[in-house]
Order: C-alpha cells, then sequence, then structure tokens
C-alpha cells in the first residue's frame, strides 16, 4: 500500500469515528467537540477530491462559524457545569433501526448502481473556475442566495433579539 | 487507487449517523448537529462526483451554495432555539407541544 491510501484511510477513520461520536456521545459539549474534527475531516477529503477552494470554504464556514455557533448553543442553553448530568434520548433502538435501515438502502444502491465511466481528472487549481462560474453560468441562484443570506440574517437578529418592554 | 466508491461510502455512513442523531437526541441543539452532519455527506458526494464523473465542476458549485444554505440554517435554528430556552428554560422538543392541537 503506497501512503497516500494509508493516509486517506486515516483520514476516512478520524471521519466516521468522530460522526459517531457525535450521534453516540451523552454529553452534549462532547458531540460539538467531536464535530470539530468530523469538520476537519471532511475539509482534508477535499483535498483529495482537488477541491482546494472547498476544503478552505469547510474550514471557514464550518469550523470557524457555525461550530463556534453550535457551541454558543450548548453553553447557553445547557447547564454544563453539572458535569454529572446526562441529556435524556429518545429509544436507542428506533433510532439504530433508524440509522442501519438508511445505511443498508444506500449501501445496496451503491453496490449495484451502474455508475457513469469515471474520468481521470488531475489536481488543477479551481478558485479562479469557480469566480468565473459564480458570475456568469450561476448568476441567478448567486443572487437568489445573497438575498436569503440579508434576509436570514435580519430575521436571526429579530428572532433572537430581547424583547422591549 | 482510491475509488468513486470509498467517497460514497464515507458519505452514506457519515448520512446515517447524522439521521441516527436526529431521531436520537432529545435536545434541539443535538438535533442541529445531527443535521449539519447529514448536509456535509451530501455534500461529499456532489463534489466527489464533480471529481470522478462530471467533465466541469458543477458538483463544487452546488457545494458551495449548499455550504451557504447551512451557515443560514443554522444561525435562524440557533436563534429560535434560544428563544424556546428563554420563555420554557428547556430545549427538549418532546416537550414543545403547544401547536400541536
Amino acid at each position: 500500500m503506497e501512503a497516500n491510501q494509508i493516509l486517506f484511510i486515516a483520514i476516512a477513520l478520524l471521519t466516521v469515528l468522530s460522526a459517531a461520536m457525535v450521534a453516540f456521545s451523552n454529553k452534549l459539549i462532547h458531540s460539538a467537540f467531536a464535530l470539530l474534527a468530523t469538520f476537519t475531516g471532511f475539509a482534508m477529503l477535499y483535498v483529495y477530491l482537488s477541491a482546494d477552494f472547498l476544503a478552505v470554504t469547510q474550514i471557514v464556514v464550518y469550523v470557524g462559524g457555525i461550530l463556534i455557533l453550535i457551541l454558543f448553543g450548548v453553553l447557553m442553553t445547557h447547564k454544563i457545569y453539572s458535569t454529572t448530568k446526562k441529556t435524556a434520548h429518545n429509544s436507542l433502538i428506533v433510532s439504530l433501526l433508524g440509522g442501519i435501515l438508511s445505511a443498508g438502502l444506500i449501501l445496496f444502491i451503491i453496490s449495484k448502481a451502474p455508475w457513469a465511466p469515471l474520468l481521470a481528472k488531475g489536481f488543477n487549481p479551481t478558485t479562479a473556475i469557480i469566480g468565473k462560474e459564480i458570475l456568469t453560468g450561476y448568476l441567478l441562484p448567486f443572487e437568489i442566495i445573497s438575498v436569503l443570506l440579508l434576509g436570514a440574517l435580519i430575521g436571526a437578529i429579530y428572532i433572537a433579539r430581547a424583547e422591549d418592554k | 487507487m482510491i475509488q468513486l466508491e470509498s467517497f460514497l461510502i464515507i458519505s452514506a455512513i457519515v448520512f446515517s449517523l447524522g439521521l441516527f442523531t436526529v431521531i436520537y437526541k432529545k435536545n434541539a441543539v443535538g438535533i442541529l448537529m445531527g443535521v449539519e452532519l447529514i448536509l456535509n455527506s451530501v455534500n461529499l458526494n456532489f463534489v466527489a462526483f464533480s471529481k470522478y464523473v462530471d467533465a466541469h465542476i458543477n458538483g463544487q458549485l452546488m457545494a458551495i451554495f449548499i455550504i451557504i444554505l447551512a451557515a443560514s440554517e443554522a444561525a435562524i435554528a440557533l436563534a429560535i432555539i434560544l428563544n424556546i430556552y428563554r420563555n420554557r428554560a428547556s430545549v427538549d422538543v418532546t416537550q414543545l407541544d403547544e401547536m400541536k392541537h
């Protein structure tokens, strides 16, 4: 085995195991920190897929933004100082059944599907292509998503602010 | 050689773990974490197909839009969760049934 493949297996294990820790951890704060490893693992997998811009975006947006938001959510709504307190859960059997059923279905489809012939693309920089595409072919989705972001920004501030009485 | 299938299998496992998290957790922030796992696994699928099947990079562009949607979704969801916590001092989703009847 080449070093390339060993590294890939290590990254895949990191991603999957930390995702499992998010799912099975009894304390929400542990799940939040395991999410850090999952997001970083996905960024490394994007590097393997020659998506350099997306890997950096993943780190900046997910690890730097969404994870911080989630940690804020955990810290502001959860009584973290009582470390013995465990989070209540729904039925384990029903949840496991749902997860295993969906995993089985997707893996079955992956094994049976006739995939299109694969391309052998090299590792090329993508940032310039993405910038050109967003302002030409994907201009309408880009504009719609900017309006959506503005709406989400105003909406989140309006919902979260303290009401003045 | 690293194949398309290896990425699809990782993505399928993480998707199922995310679905499990959404069903299993009672805390609203935990459910939000499960949704983030699901969105990430879908993104991995898009980027993998963009590398191995598509001659252009449409999958990566779609993944960028999904990342933006996930960010705004997390912000709105946490605003709603904080508001619920302020009113009820709990974020247990099984207790929230005022709008059910």
